[in-house]
């Protein structure tokens, strides 16, 4: 929270012994008064930017909760293989991202993995959409602080061109995305339902999409 | 009823479109080549070729073969003839066997997209197959035997 | 290999005794009457013993009396009997053997396979029946020429006269030699003119495991044939309390639940309807005694167990005299856990019950065993019970079971489903069934001299007995010493005076029986670890420790210096890497094996070659030899790197693969296998390449990190 100093308050001179005095002070107190007023004014307006922007950061911060839960960083790794578990231990099998961030070889995603979820515990998490991010565009949640990560997902160069609005509804609609929150059997979901993380989100674009250091 | 080919044959099964194709291809269809190891896409055992691609069986329901071509190891090729097959005996790579359908059906993917494969490639490309009586270094030499193999016969 | 044929039963047993010792190859051949009277149904094929019958076509049919589950007896059999016969080797076929007592184990009197032995078991007795159907073939043909036999000779399946150039082949003379009366005594070649044995040979059965063809128990149908799956107590010993099927049996396909004693069968129309079925069934169990089992409340109570004196296996000159005078003391406790077999196939056996007789198909190391406890549970004589022994995918010892656990299952199963029916295990019901290589808490203190030299070793063992309970319990355990709890510890190759083994054999309601080499799967472990902490204690290398301390042991010396010098024992390493040696004799075999390791980021250890050296007396076929140490060390590194099996309040924790990993061809070495020629008799190899994996992969990690690995599986956290 930014302080601002207290309101100056402005005195009445009484004496006219000290008018041309009193005027030249009196012009230099307005002056002082005057940009002490502006200082106070633009600080003033700082403060109700800064209010949303607060918002908007702490709004940021719930999201970056989700993105960084396993359901969601699993498969935004940094490295060349998918994660896998509540743990984010390195998916088994030496499954690697490929050229296209389907996979390689006979070790595609859709190798193993279907249209939707199997039942049962440890079974292939399924999707239409399954895969990872394609090489050139890896989108890395994994490791990113909050502040390189708001960056990021705003960057779009590094996210696929979004803008907010895109970024918004690819949250709110995407069916990959939406798989985060119902991922199959024995799965954690994120620590926000999705209307909750869509909410945050709104407010996090509406008060600027302001991001942390 | 899903209809789909197998080795180029039409087969129409009446089953539970959700019923994996692993058990469908070995119970419906008697064509026991394709194993079962895991039922959890962990093993390999159950790979087959969907349009060409490796899935596994044991997962994949039945519909998600609707129309399409499935091959199996039966399939890969008339009288033993597939470059991977004169190479695993060549090599004598199985041992037990169980596994090996698996394995070379996952190895035919590789070779497909790939005619000269490092040891990188065939450890991306085969980390999904289980062999427990410890076959791999004769897998990984009877793979590039095969390549040198197919190259030999695409040169005649 | 096709399935074999269901033929009528073959009386191939004579009763008389052998005459001057020796395998009487007559006791072999079939009875008077001869062929005609056997193979009426068959009239192309003409046995000439119990272990080869020769077709019209030239086909040549070994019967196998072992079963392969990949070690590579379906071609070593076929290659023992063919150096004597003489046959065409590309008309050679194999067919498995019915269970019958003429196909005995000639040393354990019962059909079974297993303990490393097939090898040097039948090294004898097939080649002599090769001889002796040859013999017979040329006396046929020297009958027909009306010539003398020793004027004939045999080459690739056909009968030569040389002098006046007449040929005949053995598919011509087959039904004649069948009609002779076979030799009592055959000879056999020398080494020294051997043209199959001991020379590389391709496998039989590898062009049928690499189309689909070869058929393994899970591939068995039968007509009218259903198929179950079992659902089995959570804990051991539990027993079902309540039972509602109701949503179970409204699954299609599903035709019957009905309890068996083992748990609550659903028998269906296929797998998946059963296994979809039981996944419905709603049960509550008593737990019973095991239900408060936990891993770590055992690994405290072994350590305590240990602490005390058990049964003595083994005690040579005054240990503990010699530990108290020593110069100086080292003590270390070492933790195995509890281990599953995994074979690829998970079991299964199909079983077609009748009044009056029994029909099994199944991949089986146990025949004679199985029988016996299939005719039990089926009312029936054992003759009236056959066997068909598929293909095995995979047995490691799990399919041979004491109780014929499985097989007797699947009887029960056929009675109460009154059809033929295929019980099929899922991986969750293999890994979670039971039947392990039991944990083991090994306790070692030695004493060493002022030079560094062990003079005093003594060795607690703490773990529970396989045999106990067991048909072999009077056999396998005296003195209240089970010696496959003590082997390779209790026979120390090792030249140390004063010696001491002791057992304790906890009664823990886990149940348990051999793993791939038994007793040696823990104590090879444990005393070649230790040994590298003697050596390492003493100031010595522990390469040079052990050449001094088998300086009585030339066999076992020559398969260590061979593993040292091949893998270059001494040479600088790249950074990071260590190296790590082990040698232990097991099933009569000698094995060394240096591994050289390093660690990754997060401790994960990265095993980067075996070099590996291996004397099992003369080879049969050398390339089996290489891959049963291939496969052997890919086997003890999955142990030593991945496996556990814990419980937990009675449950058993592990499932499927996720949890119960397996090495993968990306983190499998590269491995290096070099066999010492001998003329010994042959030695078995399915075993023996196992042992010397972990602890030659511990004393290298110790040489990179400096930090003593005690328990197994190696974690991370042990390294990072």
């Amino acid at each position: 929270m930014i302080k601002f100093p207290p309101r100056k308050k402005f005195s009445r001179w009484k004496t006219r012994k000290f008018g041309l005095r009193m005027l030249v002070s009196g012009t230099a107190v307005f002056a002082l008064g005057a940009a002490a007023a502006f200082l106070v004014t633009s600080l003033h307006a700082r403060a109700r930017a800064e209010k949303p922007a607060a918002a908007s950061r702490a709004a940021f911060l719930q999201v970056y909760r989700v993105l960084t839960s396993p359901r969601c960083q699993n498969c935004h790794p940094a490295g060349d293989s998918p994660l896998q578990g509540d743990d984010s231990h390195v998916h088994l099998q030496n499954v690697k991202r490929g050229v296209d961030g389907h996979g390689k070889y006979g070790m595609r995603c859709d190798t193993c993995h279907q249209k939707a979820n199997l039942p049962g515990e440890h079974m292939p998490p399924g999707n239409p959409k399954w895969g990872l991010p394609a090489p050139e565009l890896k989108m890395v949640f994994v490791g990113r602080r909050a502040g390189e990560l708001c960056r990021q997902i705003k960057d779009p160069k590094q996210n696929g061109r979004r803008s907010l609005e895109e970024l918004f509804h690819h949250v709110a609609d995407d069916d990959l995305v939406g798989w985060g929150w119902n991922p199959g059997d024995g799965r954690a979901l994120p620590p926000l339902s999705r209307p909750d993380t869509v909410a945050q989100m709104r407010i996090w674009i509406d008060g600027g999409a302001a991001c942390p250091e | 009823m899903t209809s789909f080919f197998v080795n180029g044959k039409a087969v129409h099964v009446d089953v539970d479109p959700s019923t994996p194709l692993l058990w469908v291809l070995r119970d419906s269809l008697e064509m026991t080549g394709t194993k079962f190891g895991c039922g959890m896409a962990l093993c390999g055992a159950c790979t087959v070729h969907l349009d060409g691609k490796a899935i596994r069986s044991c997962v994949a329901p039945v519909s998600r073969a609707e129309g399409k071509h499935v091959t199996t190891i039966e399939g890969l090729s008339e009288n033993l003839t597939h470059p991977l097959q004169k190479a695993w005996i060549e090599m004598d790579v199985p041992q037990c066997g169980y596994c090996q359908s698996g394995q070379i059906m996952s190895a035919a993917v590789l070779l497909a997209e790939n005619s000269k494969p490092t040891d990188q490639d065939i450890d991306d490309a085969m980390g999904g197959n289980i062999c427990r009586c410890g076959t791999y270094p004769r897998i990984r030499r009877a793979i590039h035997r095969a390549a040198e193999l197919a190259g030999q016969r695409s040169a005649k | 290999m096709s399935a074999p044929a269901i033929v009528g039963r073959r009386e191939f047993i004579r009763v008389g005794a052998a005459v001057g010792g020796g395998l009487l190859v007559s006791l072999y051949a079939p009875l008077p009457g001869g062929a005609s009277e056997a193979w009426a149904a068959d009239e192309k094929n003409f046995p000439l013993n119990a272990f080869v019958r020769i077709g019209t076509d030239e086909t040549v049919t070994v019967i196998a009396a072992h079963s392969e589950m990949g070690q590579g007896v379906y071609t070593s059999l076929p290659m023992l009997l063919n150096e004597e016969l003489e046959a065409d080797w590309s008309r050679i076929r194999v067919e498995s053997a019915p269970v019958d007592k003429v196909y005995n184990h000639p040393v354990f009197g019962m059909q079974m396979t297993g303990g490393s032995t097939t090898s040097p078991a039948e090294w004898e007795r097939y080649r002599k029946m090769g001889a002796m159907a040859r013999t017979m073939l040329m006396q046929a043909a020297a009958k027909q020429w009306n010539v003398d036999v020793s004027s004939c000779r045999a080459e690739k399946g056909v009968v030569i006269h040389a002098a006046s150039g007449r040929r005949a082949t053995y598919g011509s003379l087959a039904n004649a030699a069948a009609q002779l009366t076979p030799p009592a005594e055959v000879s056999l070649k020398p080494a020294k003119s051997f043209t199959l044995i001991g020379k590389p040979t391709r496998r039989l059965d590898t062009p049928s495991k690499t189309n689909g063809s070869a058929q393994f128990g899970l591939d068995v149908s039968v007509p009218g044939m259903l198929t179950a799956v079992v659902l089995r107590p959570p804990v051991f010993g539990g027993k079902v309390t309540k039972l509602d099927a109701t949503e179970a049996l409204k699954v299609p396909g599903v035709k019957a639940v009905e309890q068996v004693p083992s748990g609550i069968a659903v028998i269906a129309q296929g797998f998946w309807p059963a296994k979809l079925g039981r996944d419905k069934l709603v049960v509550t169990w008593d737990p019973g005694p095991n239900a408060g089992l936990s891993t770590n409340q055992m690994l405290a109570d072994f350590r305590e167990l240990a602490k005390t004196p058990g049964n003595i296996a083994k005690k040579t000159g005054d240990p503990a005299g010699a530990l108290k005078s020593a110069a100086k003391t080292i003590t270390a406790e070492y933790d195995v856990p509890y281990l599953a077999h995994a074979m690829m196939e998970p079991l299964n056996c199909v079983v077609d019950l009748r009044a009056d007789s029994c029909e099994i198909w199944t991949g089986t190391q146990f025949q004679t065993v199985d029988r016996a406890s299939a005719a039990k549970v089926a009312g029936l004589p054992p003759e009236k019970v056959q066997i068909h022994t598929t293909l095995l995918g995979g047995g490691f010892g799990r399919r041979a079971n004491p109780a014929s656990d499985f097989v007797v299952e699947a009887v029960q199963v056929a009675k109460v489903a009154k059809a033929p029916v295929k019980v099929v295990w899922t991986r969750e019901d293999d890994l979670r069934g039971g039947w392990y290589r039991p944990m083991w808490h090994d306790r070692f203190e030695a004493g060493l001299d002022s030079s560094g030299n062990p003079v005093a070793w003594t060795h607690t063992i703490v773990g529970q007995s396989i045999m106990q309970g067991t048909l072999f319990e009077g056999m396998m355990i005296k003195d209240g010493v089970d010696g496959t709890s003590v082997e390779g510890a209790a026979d120390l190759i090792y030249g140390v005076p004063n010696l001491q083994v002791d057992l304790h054999s906890p009664k823990i309601g886990v149940p348990v029986q051999w793993w791939r080499s038994v007793g040696h799967s823990h104590t090879g472990f444990s005393v070649e670890a230790f040994l590298d902490e003697v050596a390492h204690a003493g100031g010595k290398d522990p390469y040079e420790l052990r050449r001094a301390l088998l300086a009585s042991q030339p066999r076992m010396l020559a398969v260590l210096d061979l593993a040292a010098h091949k893998a270059n024992w001494g040479a600088t390493l790249a950074a990071g890497v260590g190296r790590g040696i082990a040698a232990h004799f097991s099933f009569d075999s000698y094995v060394a094996q240096v591994i050289e390791a390093s660690v990754e980021k997060g401790g994960v250890a990265r095993v980067h070659r075996v070099v590996c050296a291996v004397d099992c007396g003369q080879t049969i076929n050398p390339d089996t030899v290489i891959a049963q140490m291939e496969g052997g060390i890919i086997f003890g590194l999955t142990a030593a790197l991945k496996n556990e099996i814990t419980l937990k309040d009675g449950k058993v924790v592990q499932s499927n693969f996720h949890d119960y990993q397996m090495l993968r061809i990306y983190e499998a070495p590269k491995i290096e296998v070099y066999i010492v020629p001998s003329s010994a008799n042959p030695t078995g190899v399915g075993e023996p390449g196992v042992p010397p994996v972990a602890p030659a992969l511990v004393n290298a990690l110790f040489a990179v990190t400096g930090k003593r690995i005690r328990r197994l599986p190696i974690r991370p956290s042990d390294l990072a």
